[in-house]
């Protein structure tokens, strides 16, 4: 009698168990699915920002490495080749007509050849890439630092941030919001580690890694160092810029502050 | 609040055992701990393969988990459960606040009343007889008298790596990951060997918090399920009197 009432509650007890354990994954889906949940969750961003903000300040260097440290196979992520019609003739010029457009809430619009990108003030910096999946690979960069570029266009009072507008489209769209472009604001832009690279490695980008320019922001994910960069514009606010997130993957959910 | 010992009946004692703040801190963490697990296997599905050293060496990893490149942990096991990387970060690091200030919370009220001293360190008497504690918790046996009163040796030692090492160790091998927190703590770089490395302790520390997880939970339910979950939900933890007491 013992038995039996014992296995009718075992039977009972495990029936209930697969039961829970059904509406505990599918209630978890639900959740993960409601917007008010996601907007929740998404204030930890701006907690994270604001405390990596105070504990870096404007000057904290991200970690520099010596030339063995440098990997020997650096992945390429994202684009490996814009491939349209403008960039290709860029590639077979060496990029000698390229012009980078500095523009925006700027006193002074500029176009910059790859030439006059070197002549202003460099970096060369041997950092760590960290891609929002997980890997992290070194490489040693050389550019103008675009604190510089920034003097030298000088920024209106009301400039907040700063926009990158790439050559490539990771998402082919009518509208033009599978464009590459990224925004970081004036704390980052004018960081010393901030580069617009030019050399990786000691030698001229190549494609695969954003030539003729791509930005170096080193305090934060691969994600926000845009490459094949042909605009720069000075703005107040990045509400008006496709998806209205500040870049690309913002506007697939991820987060625009990428310091962690 | 009284938190007198009660006498029961049948020879049966109950007594205060866990505290409110200890209660709660405790349902926090393990419900922050949860989501952290499903949300971290989400973000470690996006590259599935850990190294050691500052950089991935991808020809060559320490561990790879499928092919190394395409999901490798069932949707079952993540959070959520579909492959969204940008959602598995978005769990992760919200509950990553909530267990570090629920962490914080816990180690004030720990400090402040001196519950390590009192609760959690093993007396010298305790650790003299470690070896009879370890055999007796192999054959599930487990004191359910006065000795059940306060903790025995092995939970206490292990409640202690817990709290103060394994769980810190999530968090600073986590912290070490952020590009932003390296530009501020460069020695955490160092001491963990690497960025890369610091991933690979973050997955090898909490596949140890889930060993523990399990361990903690046969022990619970060989020392009776019912009377350990009571106390843990009402803090009061039922006892069996010394003989002539009833």
């Amino acid at each position: 009698m013992i038995d039996t009432a014992s296995v009718g509650r075992r039977r009972w007890l495990q029936r209930a168990l697969g039961a829970a354990s059904g509406l505990v994954l599918s209630g978890c889906n639900k959740l993960a699915q409601s917007p008010a949940v996601n907007s929740t969750l998404e204030q930890a961003e701006g907690l994270t920002r604001v405390v990596q903000r105070l504990l870096l300040g404007r000057h904290a260097l991200a970690p520099e490495y010596s030339a063995s440290d440098i990997s020997a196979a650096f992945r390429a992520n994202g684009t490996t080749d814009p491939g349209t019609d403008e960039y290709n003739r860029h590639v077979q010029t060496g990029f000698a007509d390229w012009r980078l457009t500095v523009g925006g809430l700027v006193e002074r619009p500029l176009e910059l050849s790859l030439a006059d990108l070197r002549q202003i003030a460099s970096r060369t910096q041997i950092t760590r890439h960290d891609c929002v999946e997980g890997w992290s690979c070194i490489a040693k960069w050389g550019g103008a630092r675009l604190s510089a570029v920034l003097q030298q266009a000088r920024l209106k009072s009301n400039a907040r941030y700063i926009a990158f507008h790439c050559a490539d489209s990771l998402e082919l769209t009518p509208d033009g919001s599978g464009q590459y472009y990224e925004t970081i604001d004036l704390v980052d832009a004018m960081h010393p580690q901030t580069l617009l690279a030019y050399d990786m490695n000691d030698r001229p980008l190549t494609v695969r890694h954003g030539a003729p320019l791509r930005l170096r922001v080193e305090r934060q994910l691969g994600y926000k160092m845009a490459k094949y960069v042909m605009r720069i514009e000075a703005i107040e606010s990045f509400a008006g810029i496709a998806g209205g997130k500040g870049g690309y993957w913002e506007d697939r959910g991820y987060e625009w502050y990428a310091g962690i | 609040m009284i938190t007198a010992d009660r006498t029961l009946g049948q020879g049966r004692v109950a007594i205060y055992r866990h505290p409110l703040p200890v209660r709660i801190t405790h349902w926090m963490n393990a419900l922050c701990l949860l989501v952290l697990l499903l949300s971290g296997l989400q973000i470690l599905n996006a590259h599935p393969a850990l190294y050691w050293g500052n950089a991935s060496t991808f020809s060559n990893p320490f561990v790879a988990f499928g092919s190394g490149q395409g999901p490798a942990f069932p949707a079952w096991a993540t959070l959520p459960g579909w492959q969204d990387l940008a959602a598995g970060r978005r769990w992760h690091f919200f509950f990553a606040w909530l267990f570090v200030l629920n962490g914080l919370l816990y180690v004030i009220y720990a400090l402040t009343t001196r519950r390590v001293d009192q609760v959690l360190a093993p007396t010298s008497e305790q650790l003299r007889h470690i070896g009879g504690s370890i055999r007796a918790h192999l054959m599930l046996r487990f004191p359910h008298g006065e000795e059940a009163r306060s903790y025995n040796v092995l939970q206490k030692l292990s409640y202690l790596a817990v709290l103060f090492g394994l769980l810190p160790l999530m968090v600073a091998t986590g912290l070490t990951m952020s590009p932003g927190m390296d530009a501020r703590l460069h020695f955490l770089v160092e001491v963990f060997g690497g960025r890369q490395s610091a991933r690979t302790l973050h997955f090898l520390t909490a596949s140890t918090l889930v060993l523990f997880f399990l361990v903690h939970i046969i022990a619970v339910v060989a020392a009776g399920p019912l009377t350990e979950l009571r106390s843990i939900i009402t803090g009061w933890f039922v006892i069996r009197a010394r003989k002539g007491q009833s």
